[in-house]
């Protein structure tokens, strides 16, 4: 495996992203809305609390919740650019004089893995950071300290939250094989953050400790098996033999 | 350059190429001849290492086609352009050969120097900052002739370079296919255009899942028997053509004062045939010996298989 092959080739799918203006919304627009969002709600849920604010016994339960959110993110943002990059070169036919270079499928997958990884993450991580920022500000009055930066975020959004975009890229890999429409792929990639919106709502309604860092580690650990088992099969999709012959 | 030995492709139940074995020499262009379906993209594939083989051997150079190891050297030695050109319709020109000389490992200077030259030569050089899916059909097809080129190959597959062309761009694409002849690339030409194979092609292969035929194209012309005698003659009249009705010919078409007649060994059955037109008082005016051509060559041996 040549990393510097991968490299050329998610370059080339950068160039590309950066001409296509609909890919860069779909990847900024969402996690800086988000990012804003969240603060201006404490804000304004403050001001209709009689103007006493959110009470500080609840702020460690809800801003945990709000953190999770950054993973429905991670399994929802990477569906636009990992589908437009499969695809795309499906469309423009372009796997065919990709393939017949010496580069292995593997390296390939690969390059495509990081263009659909890189933006994504650059998106979340920025938004997040925003985020903490805001609240931390917004918050700091009632708490009396700053909440963030912690562990539970740090696990969330350096470990989980990766684990998900690569888990969204392999899942967007397994499914542009099967189509060969982006609008499609997209609307099957996005079934992703099913799971992920399941485990919010399940931490809103306390069925989960969405605060805990073992349940969050229990998360983690289960993404990466996840992760391992869509690398399985995205790589055996993603076989010159089955692009050739058998992809729409 | 080029070797198959009984080289298979099945598809399922479907056998796609059929015991292949053919041989194409160091600098020559080879051209591939066969109808839709006759398995000529799928052996183009395979010598690419694109798919695998079901069965049979296939080396290109010194190395063997279907060895993994060896897959990555073969992709080093060969350019494909394939039947779709797949460029990115959103890189320009010079990004798109860009891109690929990177893959080849080509370096920053070796890229510029290739870029350059092959641009000028197919006359895209203007057009280089100019993003390719704003291209016509023809300066996209000669791009993809560019970029299989990007890190001079020794061996060069063509798929149908010029289907869906215009003439102009099609004789553009065939002169430059010449251009390379004489820089000694070994061309290995998958094509309908029976025009197009016999002026460019040293030798030449008919498949339909089988090879048919292989020889240069003079061979394939006179592997069909027979060849016609044209005469064009001053008055056909009747007691010509009933003279004429009286000989054992194998066929006999009378169009005006022109008779085209099908013979097997012209230099002995003209002079009877001349004889009986001046025995029943016709006054010949030219005759021409016409040889059966490559279409006829191609044809018959695709109705064969049918």
């Amino acid at each position: 495996m040549r990393l510097s092959r991968s490299w050329i080739i998610a370059l080339k799918d950068f160039k590309i992203f950066l001409k296509k203006k609909n890919i860069i919304y779909s990847i900024l627009v969402v996690p800086f809305i988000v990012s804003f969002l969240f603060p201006v709600v404490i804000v304004l849920e403050g001001h209709s609390n009689g103007g006493s604010g959110i009470p500080a016994s609840e702020l460690p339960i809800l801003l945990p919740a709000f953190s999770f959110f950054y993973l429905i993110l991670a399994g929802m943002i990477p569906t636009a650019i990992a589908s437009y990059s499969l695809i795309g070169e499906k469309v423009e036919k372009s796997l065919e004089p990709l393939l017949v270079t010496p580069t292995t499928d593997s390296e390939i997958l690969l390059g495509k893995g990081i263009a659909a990884f890189l933006p994504p993450i650059g998106a979340i991580l920025g938004g997040a950071t925003i985020f903490m920022v805001l609240m931390d500000l917004v918050t700091h009055g009632t708490l009396g300290y700053y909440f963030f930066p912690n562990w539970n975020a740090a696990i969330i959004l350096f470990l989980m939250v990766p684990l998900a975009v690569v888990m969204s890229v392999e899942w967007n890999v397994i499914v542009s094989a099967r189509v060969s429409d982006v609008r499609i792929a997209q609307q099957i990639g996005i079934l992703l953050i099913l799971p992920f919106g399941a485990i919010y709502v399940a931490g809103e309604l306390n069925l989960i400790q969405l605060s805990s860092t073992i349940t969050l580690l229990i998360i983690a650990g289960i993404l990466l098996l996840v992760d391992l088992l869509l690398l399985y099969v995205a790589k055996a999709t993603f076989q010159r033999e089955e692009i050739l012959t058998k992809w729409k | 350059m080029i070797d198959t030995e009984n080289l298979t492709r099945k598809f399922g139940n479907l056998t796609a190429v059929d015991s292949l074995t053919l041989h194409v020499d160091d600098g020559e262009v080879f051209g591939f001849l066969g109808p839709n379906g006759a398995g000529k993209t799928t052996t183009v594939r395979m010598l690419c290492c694109l798919i695998s083989k079901t069965s049979g051997n296939a080396r290109i150079g010194d190395y063997d086609v279907g060895i993994e190891a060896d897959s990555l050297k073969i992709r080093e030695l060969i350019g494909l352009v394939p039947d779709n050109v797949g460029l990115y319709d959103d890189l320009s020109a010079y990004d798109n050969l860009d891109f690929y000389g990177k893959l080849y490992d080509c370096t920053a200077a070796q890229r510029k120097e290739n870029i350059e030259r092959l641009l000028k030569m197919l006359e895209l050089w203007e057009k280089k900052d100019v993003a390719a899916g704003t291209f016509s059909k023809g300066m996209k097809q000669k791009l993809s002739i560019a970029r299989a080129l990007i890190h001079d190959p020794q061996i060069l597959f063509m798929d149908e370079p010029t289907a869906n062309l215009d003439p102009e761009s099609s004789k553009t694409v065939r002169d430059f296919i010449i251009e390379l002849k004489k820089e000694k690339k070994t061309i290995f030409l998958n094509t309908h255009n029976l025009d197009e194979a016999q002026r460019i092609c040293d030798r030449i292969g008919i498949l339909n899942t089988k090879l048919m035929a292989i020889g240069t194209p003079e061979e394939l012309e006179k592997s069909v028997q027979g060849r016609k005698t044209v005469i064009q003659i001053e008055q056909a009249g009747d007691a010509i053509i009933a003279a004429l009705r009286k000989l054992p010919l194998r066929n006999l078409i009378i169009d005006g004062n022109k008779l085209t007649i099908d013979v097997t060994n012209p230099e002995k059955e003209n002079v009877t045939i001349l004889d009986t037109i001046f025995r029943a008082g016709g006054h010949v005016q030219s005759v021409t010996v016409v040889g059966s051509t490559l279409e006829d060559a191609y044809l018959k041996l695709v109705r064969q298989t049918k």
